[in-house]
Order: C-alpha cells, then structure tokens, then sequence
C-alpha cells in the first residue's frame, strides 16, 4: 500500500488532475506519472503478461523494466511510469498481448 | 540437481575418430546430423561459439515454394520435395524431442502493391513455370477482394497477391533448439568452441584442425555456411561464395490475427511479428541495422497491414544469407577427397527435411544421387566454358 | 517530420554527468543538444531536483539536493535542452557525422551531431529471487522515485532487502519522512568484511566516510537490521504477502504490503553495445564496463561514455567525468588546443580522484552473493519471456555456448527489456554451468533500435534509393 505525503495530498487537493483507472475516477497530482498515481491510489498490478497471464506491476520506475504497462486512452502496452498523467486520461490494465485494431 | 560441467566429463572428443563430423551446428548442419543417425555411430556437430555469423539465428522461418526455381527448376523441384517432407519430418521431431517446431502450411502470400508490381511478378511466375522440368504445384494472382478475404485489415495499397497453397512456416528457432535437443539426447556431440581452421587427410581419416585439438572422422560434411568456402578449397572443392545482409524488424507479441503469412510479413507462435527483408551486399557487417532500410521494411509493413502501425518494433535483427554466386545450394562430394561433402544453401529452414531425410541417408551411403547433381560445383565450370 | 537538426556535440542523458558535461561544453563554444528521456532534468540520482513536491530539504538530504545546483549554470550555459526525448539509434553514417534517432511526443526524428557523449547512467543491478515478480516487489530506486518524484510513500508492512549505500540511503529518507520500516533485510554474507578490509584504507579517505557513518547509525538506530540474510523469497498469489528468508541458520517469515529490493547498481550498456562499443567484465563489480580512457573516450572515435554509465562510481564522480569528457570533446572538434584541454582539466581529475576513493572497500563489501547472481528452480531469470534459471541451466549444460545461443533457443533477452534485466543472469548462469569465466560467456548483441518503438513511426524515418532497391525487388528472383 501507497500514499502520498501530506505535502503532495495537498497539491492534489489545490489542483488535481482527474482520470479514470478502469473506469473508475481517481484524482492525481500533476506532475505524477500514470505508475505513481496507480500507486498512490493503491493500484500496484496493472497487467497481466501476453506469456502466461500473471500480473505484474511497475518494477523499476525508469523505464527499463517494461513491466508497467497499461493501456491509456486506447493506446496498449504503454509505459506508466514513463507517462505523465493528463486530464481525462482512461487508464486500463493491459491484459495478455495487445490487440490489433483493424 | 546435474553436476556442472556435464558436458566435459563426457569421452574427450579429440581421443576417438568419429564416423561423421558435421562441420557447422547451423540449421544446415544439425539437419544433416539428425538424419545421419541411425546409420552412423559416432557423430559430430562442431560449432564455432556464441558470436559467430550465425545465419541460422537471423532466419524467418518461411518455408517457402513460390519464389524458387528461376534459372533452376531443379531447385523448385528440390524445395516441393522439402516442403512435403516437412510434415514427417516436424512429428518426428517433436516425437524424439518434445519440441513443437510449429508448423503451418496454409499456404502462403506474395504481397503486391500496384499495378507494376503485379505486371512484374505475374510476369516472372510464368516464365518460371515455363522453364522445362519445373515443379508443378498450383499458383494464383488474387485481387484485391480475394486477398482481403484471407488476410483481414489488408491494406488499400495492396492490389493483390500471389497465392500458392503450398507455402508454409515453421519457427526456426525452435527447430535449431529441437534439433540441438536431439543430439544430447541420442549421443550425437554437439562441440561449440570448435572452428575448424585446416583439414587434413591420414590414412583415410580427416583430421579437423579446431581451437580445442584435432577432431577425426572418417566422413566430413562442410556446412559452415559462410565458411564454406575456405574450408571446401581444402578438400579441392571450389565454391566462391558471398555474403548477402538481410535485415529484419521484430514487433512485439499482439493477439493472433495474421491467418497467412506473407513472404515480407509472418505473426509467429507466440504471437510476435516479423517483417522483412532486404538483400543488400554489405560484406561481413551483420552486427549493423541501416536506418534507411528499417525505414523501409516499416513503411512496406505498414502499407501491407496498416493495424500494425502502433504495434511497438523490440528490436531488429541483421544476417548474412549463405549463397554461392547463383544462389542455389550447393551439395557435392569432392572427387579429390572422397568422403568429403559440401553443403550449402541460403533457404535452411525450408530444405531442412530434405537435408535430414534424403541428402543425409545419400551421405551416409556413400554418394549423392541423380537428384541433388544439379547443385555440384559442376554448374559453376560448365558456364565458364 | 521536421528538418534534421545538426549539432557539434549530442549529450544523451541528463544526470549529473550529462548535466556537467553539457554546461562545460557549452562554455567552450561547442554547439550542444542535451537529450535526455525524462521530462524534466536530473537523471535517476537527481529525479525531479526542480519538481519535487518533497520540498523539506531535510527528507531527501543535502546530497540530493546538491544537484539543483547543476541546474542554472546549465541553463546558463546556451546549451539546447530536449526533454522527454528518447534516443533509441545511433549511425556513424560519414566520417565526421553520426546519425541519432530519437523519439518525442510520439514522432521520429533525427539529428546530426559530430561527436557523441553516452550520460545515460547506471540501472539497478538485477535481484532475481523467488517471487521477485510479484506485484508490490519493487526496487529500492523505484521507491526512491516515487518518493522524490511524487511524495508518494509506503504505508504498511513494508521490508527492504538486499545491500548497497543506496538501500540505507533510502532507509534514512523514510524516516525523515516519517514512514516505518519493518526492516532492512542485509544479504552481504558474513565474512564479507574480511575480504573487504584490505581496501578499508581507501574507504577511511573517502569524503562519504563521516556523511555515510552518521546515516548509518541513524538507520540503525530507527530499524531493525537483520543480517546474514540468505534463501531470500516473495511469496504470495497475486501479489507479494510475505518475505521468507533464512538468517542465523534459522528460516523466518515476515508478512509485508511491499518489499524493496537492491543489490548495487550497474551501468546501462545497451545504447554503447549497440553501438560497437568494447565492453569489459568486472569482477569485483560483477558486471561489465565499457572501456574508456581517462577521458572517457571509447573504442569508437568521438563517442565518449561519462557518468555511472562508464562505471559506478556515484554522482559526485560522474560530475568530474562528465566535464573532463567534455573538455576532450571541445578538443575533439577543434574548440580548444590541447594545451587548454589539459591545463583545464586538472581540476576535476583531483576532484574525481578524492571522489573515488573508497571505491574498492564497498565493490568488494558488496559483490552480490551467488545465491542471488547465480540462482537456480523456478526463479524467473527473463522477467518479459518468463524464462526461468532452471531452463538458462539445463539449455546451458545442454552445450550451448553463450547468451546469444540461449536467446535463441528460450527467448531470454527477446522481451521489451532488450536484456535489461536478464543480461548479466544470464552470463552468470552459463558462465556457473560450463566452468568459463563471465568474460568469456559474453553479452547479447544488440542492435538498434534500443528502446522500442511503434511501427508506424520508424515508417516515417526517410528512406533511400538504395534502401528502396534492396527491399523492394522486383528485378531480382
């Protein structure tokens, strides 16, 4: 379990940044990566592999691990904790292998 | 758990004389080992080490009819007789092994991108089956509905395709591993570290000069690939070769949606992409990728199927294929050095049944027959007279 | 896609080397792009130094904030900052020009610098134990982050494991910040002190000594130590519930929310090996080097490496390279004689010298144990494959000869990661089986692009006639 320091609850409550995670509404500090809000908003799995479905959460926080992948606003297997959150930003686990829209 | 070193508390190889050494560890190489067994004893594999050319490694895994044959219609012939080989030879593998090699032969796809696209390739498909004593298998210029039918998300770009059924694939690394499995479970010595720089002759045993000691046998096979040609001068076989440099794009894995493969464009097993490929002479740099191609095998890629244009690219890859000056594989015994053999050819994984199952029992009985002549070093002397 | 940009010196990354080397460069004259991949500067060890929420200088420390410092002199410096740029290829493509492809927002571009300094750090040493997979197993860097980046702390039961400055480090600012810790979990084997006194002389001089020793004592004294740890374990279904280890000779379980692990840290190699760089292994380090001189200069005319990426040896250090590697590229390029060069760069070599030492006592203190460089079972060794050590073992014993082989036949390295995380497990593991030496075992090859990409947007990268004619081939069969 995760939480934020006051200092950074209170800069979510002065100007907080609102996405959905699976649909549900979760408000973030900006500034945060998607993986540290997913964290802070006691998220700490985001997908299951394409290999055999076990869930994986972030790892590394620096971009080298790849297992923080999620699927934002449609786009899969991208990297949370590489990504800012956005206002309005739809956060989804990313689950197994990626689909291809036709 | 097995103790370390497992490998080196077996028989030191340099202190016997094997029946066959298979000079390579390649997919040429291992099939011919595997379908030496059975009629020979003691077998070798000599393998350099982990970074080695290694065509093998930058292989598609196209099992492949269509686009063979021209200038040589025994070589079609020789690759239909492969490809119906292939189902054996894959249940035999996963039987001795436990190895699934993945085998599909739905037929497969020739992508074309416009009208002189189409003009030139309906254009050397006919002539290719013109030549006299060609293979005869069924081929078919699809429109763009009919190929749109077969691959789902084509993309607006491409007017058509040629289609035959009976193109295929396999994943060759699987195969490689199968293979490999093969050997250290029925005795066959797969030696890596052991390059062979000189051949020698003794008393009617070849003696393999490696990094490691001298290796015996009483046959050789030479399929080291791009080292054929150095090593078939010692055995008085002449074979001028050279590198060709293919590179190819890797996407990661998505759901299974690619129901047939393109020669450019296979989803393999595991749900992974691969597209390819260029042909370009680069000498012996395969440790470089050249933005200009990539961006080239990406933009063909994503005009073929424009769904993949988000599907991220995990890394690329770049081999140099194996071809003797014509392009055709090369299979001879040497008449200066009998019980030497030479085998080369750029398509491994597609020839690879007719390396286990028919090239490796000739070798093992003594003389390659009427069917692989056409690929003696011969054709070479003839032109040149 | 826009116009290629050109640039006489191209900085890839910037942390403390990068940051130094740009701003050096820049007071030379040398037209320099600083690209780093974040979206803002510092690097890893100095994360968010200008965003930080965690604004109470006395959480992070003063070392951390050390680096705000690096900030203004860059900014006044007239070098061209691209945060948020991924560099993913690299292409010598004349004989005083490479080609540099990176990734922003999405779109391609490319760049022309005409020499090239790699800043781009170290990683965490990879820690594979049973469950190290698991959901809420995360590295004591990634904690760090959090913290730095996003005032985001653990609340629970929450237990560190492994050994290293960095995992006391991150001990002390929690509990600066008030957050408990269950305990630190300390996997340096007994007699590890032993083998490392021998270079304790070089540690009592280093400038970390009293700054260290006092934070240790204040970790000491706030958490419970538990050492000599070994058969360390995550267990859980879904995700990390417990920690199992073994200490004293006696098997303990402690229940957690979130285990923090880390073993060290090693330089990021795949951008320099991509490259053709030539890597060395290290064994007290356990890990490879890219060879550089006391420049920083590689096997490949001007590329240099600067920072943690040429070798550990902690920010203060990568600072000093970072402006010696720049003074040579200045002299590279013809901005300044030799004489300058030199005469310049007598003052961060006597920094970087004071700077290092002690480096010996804690690279031998804190080799990683076998156990964990070397592991065995089920053990996931390939995080993105899911290859396990007991597969990497058997395959190895099966005869294969080196890492590449081994990708080959289990896909180890194929994932996302591109080795990141399996490289040096990998080498260690065949290296145990067939009785070589890492060094001879090798590395995977690697090839660009680095990180990966999206189709779509290599596509948009220019081609050529040449690239043309040798895929699309309608002459030839």
């Amino acid at each position: 379990m995760f939480r934020r320091l006051d200092v950074a609850a209170r800069a979510v409550v002065d100007a907080p940044v609102r996405i959905t995670v699976e649909g549900r509404s979760v408000t973030c500090r900006a500034g945060d990566s998607v993986a540290a809000a997913l964290f802070a908003a006691g998220v700490i799995a985001c997908r299951d592999t394409a290999v055999s479905g076990v869930p994986r959460g972030p790892y590394c926080m620096m971009g080298v691990c790849y297992d923080c992948l999620v699927n934002i606003d449609g786009m899969a297997n991208q990297q949370a904790c590489m990504t800012p959150v956005r206002v309005g930003m739809a956060v989804r686990r990313q689950i197994g292998a990626r689909e291809v829209k036709l | 758990m097995t103790s370390p070193h497992s490998q080196m508390t077996a028989a030191d190889p340099t202190r016997q004389v094997f029946d066959v050494a298979v000079v390579g560890g390649g997919l040429v190489g291992s099939a011919i080992a595997y379908g030496l067994r059975g009629s020979a004893d003691r077998i070798a594999v000599l393998d350099e080490g982990d970074v080695a050319f290694r065509a093998s490694r930058g292989n598609f895994g196209l099992i492949w009819v269509q686009s063979k044959g021209m200038g040589m219609a025994a070589y079609a012939c020789w690759t239909l007789a492969s490809s119906r080989l292939w189902p054996q030879f894959a249940s035999m593998l996963l039987e001795e092994s436990g190895v699934d090699v993945c085998l599909e032969q739905n037929g497969g796809l020739f992508p074309l991108l416009g009208d002189a696209e189409t003009e030139a390739r309906v254009d050397f498909m006919t002539r290719m089956h013109a030549q006299p004593g060609m293979a005869r298998y069924p081929w078919k210029l699809l429109d763009r509905h009919q190929t749109a039918d077969l691959v789902p998300g084509l993309g607006p770009e491409v007017t058509g395709a040629i289609w035959t059924p009976v193109d295929g694939v396999a994943n060759p690394l699987k195969l490689l591993r199968a293979l490999h499995t093969v050997f250290s479970k029925s005795g066959v010595r797969y030696l890596s570290g052991h390059g062979v720089h000189d051949i020698q002759r003794e008393h009617g045993v070849f003696c393999l000069q490696t990094a490691k000691g001298p290796i015996r046998a009483r046959k050789i096979v030479l399929a080291s690939g791009l080292g054929n040609q150095v090593l078939g001068a010692k055995v008085g076989l002449t074979l001028p070769m050279g590198p060709q440099r293919g590179q190819i794009l890797v996407l990661e894995r998505t759901r299974k949606m690619l129901p047939v493969p393109f020669v450019t464009m296979r989803q393999t097993d595991e749900g992974t992409w691969l597209l390819g490929d260029s042909q370009e002479d680069a000498g012996y740099e395969d440790g470089v990728v050249t933005l200009p191609v990539l961006a080239t095998l990406a933009d063909r890629a994503v005009r073929t199927l424009p769904a993949l244009k988000e599907v991220r690219v995990v890394r690329s890859w770049s081999a140099l294929r194996i071809k003797a000056q014509d392009g055709f594989p090369v299979y001879e015994e040497s008449s200066t050095h009998p019980g030497a053999f030479i085998a080369t050819c750029h398509s491994g994984v597609t020839l690879a049944a007719a390396h286990a199952l028919t090239l490796a029992p000739m070798i093992a009985h003594g003389s390659l027959q009427a069917e692989v002549a056409p690929f003696s070093t011969r054709r070479f002397h003839v032109q040149k007279t | 896609m826009s116009n290629v940009a050109h640039c006489d010196l191209l900085v890839i990354g910037a942390g403390p080397a990068g940051l130094a080397a740009a701003t050096q460069a820049a007071n030379l004259g040398v037209d320099t792009v600083l690209l780093d991949e974040q979206p803002a500067p510092g690097g890893q060890i100095y994360r968010a130094v200008t965003s930080t929420p965690v604004q109470d200088r006395s959480i992070l420390g003063p070392d951390y904030w050390h680096g705000h410092g690096l900030l203004k002199p860059f900014e006044q410096s007239g070098a061209r900052y691209l945060p948020r740029s991924t560099v993913w290829a690299l292409n010598r493509t004349e004989p005083d020009r490479f080609e540099v492809a990176f990734s922003i927002d999405g779109q391609a571009q490319l760049i022309q610098p005409r020499h090239v300094l790699l800043a781009t750090g170290a990683q965490e040493r990879p820690f594979p134990i049973p469950g190290w997979t698991l959901p809420g197993v995360i590295t004591a860097g990634a904690a760090q982050i959090l913290l730095k980046a996003s005032g985001v702390v653990p609340t629970g039961r929450t237990v560190l494991a492994g050994s290293g400055p960095l995992l006391y480090l991150i001990a002390w600012q929690y509990l600066n910040a008030g957050v408990p810790i269950e305990a630190i979990l300390e996997t340096t084997p007994r007699g590890r002190w032993r083998k490392a006194l021998p270079h304790v002389w070089g540690f009592l001089r280093s400038p970390y000594l009293a700054k260290g020793m006092k934070l240790l004592r204040a970790v000491q004294a706030g958490v419970p130590i538990i050492r000599g740890v070994s058969e360390l374990e995550a267990l859980g279904a879904r995700q990390v519930e417990q920690v199992r280890f073994t200490a004293a000779g006696k098997e303990q379980v402690l229940p957690v929310d979130q285990l923090l692990l880390h073993q060290g840290v090693v330089p990021n190699v795949n951008l320099a090996r991509a490259l053709g760089v030539e890597h060395l292994w290290r064994d007290r380090q356990a890990c490879w080097e890219p060879r550089v001189d006391a420049w920083g200069a590689t096997s490949i005319a001007h590329v240099g490496i600067a920072g943690d990426g040429a070798g550990i040896a902690g920010a203060m250090a990568a600072e000093h390279r970072g402006r010696l590697a720049a003074l040579h590229a200045a002299w590279a390029l013809g901005k300044i004689d030799q004489a300058r060069r030199d005469r310049e760069a007598g003052s961060p070599r006597t920094a970087l010298a004071r700077a290092v030492r002690g480096r010996e006592f804690f690279e031998t203190l804190y080799r990683p144990p076998v156990q964990i460089s070397r592991p065995v079972g089920a053990t996931i060794v390939c995080r993105c494959e899911e290859v396990t050590a007991a597969q990497v073992r058997e395959t190895a014993r099966m005869g294969c000869p080196g890492p590449n082989q081994m990708k080959a036949f289990l896909r180890c390295g194929m994932g996302p990661c591109q080795g990141r995380l399996c490289g040096l497990t990998v080498a260690e593991l065949i290296a145990e089986e067939a009785g070589r030496p890492p060094q001879d075992v090798g590395y995977y090859r690697l090839r660009f692009p680095t990180k990966p990409l999206p189709l779509g947007e290599l596509a948009t990268l220019p081609q050529t006639q040449d690239s043309m004619d040798a895929v699309v081939r309608f002459k030839k069969s």
